[in-house]
């Protein structure tokens, strides 16, 4: 119905210039002019993809010698940048994946948790706008305004001394900020994970759960057979919007592990100086590291793209 | 609002009922009947859901934000630990009389502004061209998205290639139209431009979803009104359509100006460092050169502060209309 609506609006400009029936208008100059107006807008977002994509195949000659958006040609084709981009970049693929995956999944679950506690329980609305306030608040803080706190509450709390039968195990003691990084990345997403599941649970249907309360169901247990099972589209949204924000988050990284040279440096961190060195940029390298680092969140993407587009809207 | 709080009354009169048989233990524990009777008869037993999130975010977020404001009253840095006896507002003052502070404040309120503005209009203009009803919209949809994924750490590596002095497209493409080569992020006046564009082509995907979504919630009779009254497709999303996309409009804008303020991570990779380029420097990545590279951590803590309340003034007046609205 809509659809009709709209192509008809479009038709009236056309008609007016006289010749078209709206029902033969396959092909009309209103319509060219809107894809041609689409495919430009296209072209605008996918070239600097696509000059990355095509410079991180060329040799250092065929960055400087070719069109930076043309695909390399036969002399300056090579995969030796990326060979050397995974080189560097491999090691801060699997540690941005251990506390990634980590940190997506324990905040998405304290996420739902806190929204079934506000949303789907009576306790009064005049002091439950207050909670709800600051989760959505959360949300917006900038974070520079608690790096400094950060740095010391991590500072003082011993969690080194505490992990000390993983440092013993073999594993490399720079690890910790791993575990920072957990901790705080779940800290920093709760208040979205918290507002996108309300705005979910809102919505529910309340006739289940009632039903249920009057048999004398407890909390906990109408969570766990109605509301969790029923969490399953927006925990997959959730789940993609976190991974996506953690994954691709420097900052804390930046403060946390701080080094790339750190065993446990994650892929952002690493890919932050990738290239840049006193001799000049090497930008085949950079393009390359870039879409290594991109990699698993653009996999995510493309799978996914309905779920990231809703969890971006609300 | 009224619907929240009505449904709320009817089935907390349900469920005391059912509560009062169901848990035996309750009557002869006096404290919690009594919370419960405070704030509602859930509240005691909903708490394990939301009171442990609720702890965590308010010691990581608010609890640092106070500290951090404690901090910034301090004499700290270096190393060491801060002394918090001796406290006053010199850093703010210091903050004030510097110029790199205000350079830095000066630039971000452009960019937020600026990118704001830019933004909008570009993800209006696409939303208007996706929700023309045309083929393969979801293609076209997805692509136009396709750059909020991405981290900024690897926009910043495209953009810095694209700004390239001698190699970049975007240099090949106004040297083709015979303007010559421009020093995008190398010269003062140039690069918070520079800046501005490359963070407009990641984030106007996002405002197009919005304002999507907002076109898809207007209803049909609006755009067929609007057609009987003989106005043309731009008159009729000039007066008629555009105007209903308020809500879209304040929402994606807080959102978009939070991303701005945040942009040190795209500042930061695009020299793989904490001196952005000349120009570029706002207070996001002020703050944290401050603090990680020069260890002034009290005068980093009154950057913060002042990032703070900028961000404040912006969510603060948010969260108040969507509280009058009862999306709270």
């Amino acid at each position: 119905m809509s659809d009709d609506a709209r192509t008809d609006g479009g038709t009236v400009s056309e008609t007016s210039a006289g010749a078209s029936d709206g029902a033969l208008s396959g092909v009309d100059g209103y319509r060219v002019l809107l894809y041609l107006g689409l495919l430009g807008m296209l072209a605008f977002f996918l070239i600097p993809i696509e000059s990355g994509l095509v410079t991180s195949f060329k040799t250092s000659s065929g960055v400087t010698g070719s069109l930076p958006f043309a695909p390399p040609t036969g002399a300056t084709f090579t995969l030796g940048k990326w060979q050397a981009a995974f080189d560097a970049l491999g090691r801060g693929l699997v540690n941005s994946a251990l506390y990634a995956i980590p940190a997506t999944v324990i905040s998405a679950l304290l996420g739902s948790f806190a929204a079934y506690g506000i949303t789907q329980s009576d306790w009064k609305p005049k002091y439950k706008a207050p909670i709800l306030a600051l989760f959505v608040a959360g949300i917006f803080i900038p974070y520079q305004a608690v790096l400094v706190p950060l740095s010391q509450f991590w500072s003082m709390v011993p969690l080194e001394e505490s992990l000390g039968f993983l440092w013993s195990l073999g594993i490399n003691d720079d690890y910790v900020g791993i575990v920072e990084l957990i901790v705080t990345h779940v800290a920093y997403g709760l208040p979205i994970c918290t507002v996108l599941f309300r705005s979910y649970y809102k919505n529910m249907s309340e006739e289940m759960i009632e039903a249920a309360r009057l048999d004398g169901a407890s909390i906990r247990r109408i969570y766990r057979r109605i509301v969790l099972p029923l969490s399953g589209p927006m925990f997959a949204v959730v789940l993609i919007y976190q991974f996506t924000q953690i994954w691709n988050d420097l900052l804390f990284t930046l403060v946390l592990v701080q080094t790339e040279s750190s065993a446990a440096a994650p892929i952002v961190l690493i890919l932050a100086g990738l290239g840049t060195s006193l001799e000049g940029q090497d930008f085949a390298l950079r393009m390359a590291g870039a879409f290594i680092a991109a990699l698993p969140t653009l996999a995510v993407y493309i799978a996914f793209g309905e779920e990231f587009a809703e969890g971006v809207a609300t | 609002m009224t619907r929240n709080t009505d449904t709320g009354d009817d089935s907390g009169d349900a469920v005391t009922d059912g509560g009062v048989t169901e848990d035996p233990s309750g009557s002869g524990f006096s404290p919690i009947a009594a919370l419960n009777d405070r704030f509602g008869s859930d509240f005691v037993e909903s708490s394990q859901f939301w009171l442990p999130p609720f702890l965590l975010v308010g010691l990581f977020v608010y609890g640092a934000i106070i500290w951090n404001f404690l901090i910034s009253l301090t004499d700290f840095s270096g190393f060491g630990n801060p002394n918090y006896g001796d406290l006053d507002l010199e850093m703010y003052t210091r903050a004030l009389a510097e110029s790199g502070f205000v350079d830095a404040a000066v630039n971000t309120f452009i960019l937020l502004v600026g990118f704001t503005l830019v933004t909008l209009g570009l993800g209006l203009g696409l939303a208007i061209l996706v929700d023309r009803n045309i083929r393969f919209e979801n293609t076209f949809r997805t692509i136009y998205l396709l750059p909020m994924s991405l981290s900024f750490v690897v926009t910043a590596q495209f953009w810095a290639w694209m700004f390239n002095f001698n190699n970049g497209v975007i240099n090949i493409v106004t040297s083709s139209l015979g303007l010559g080569r421009v020093d995008w992020l190398g010269n003062p006046d140039i690069v918070l431009w520079a800046v501005m564009f490359a963070l407009m082509w990641q984030f106007a995907g996002y405002a197009m979803v919005v304002y999507l979504a907002g076109l898809r919630a207007i209803p049909n009779e609006h755009y067929e009104a609007a057609k009987v009254d003989g106005a043309s497709t731009v008159r009729m999303y000039w007066r008629v359509i555009i105007p209903q996309l308020k809500g879209s409009t304040i929402s994606a804008s807080v959102v978009l100006m939070v991303f701005a303020l945040k942009a040190f991570d795209f500042l930061y990779s695009l020299v793989g460092g904490y001196r952005p380029p000349n120009g570029a420097d706002i207070l996001a990545t002020k703050m944290v050169r401050e603090a990680y590279a020069n260890l002034n951590w009290a005068y980093a803590s009154a950057i913060a502060i002042a990032l703070f309340l900028m961000t404040l003034g912006i969510v603060g007046p948010y969260l108040y209309y969507q509280y009058n609205r009862g999306n709270l």
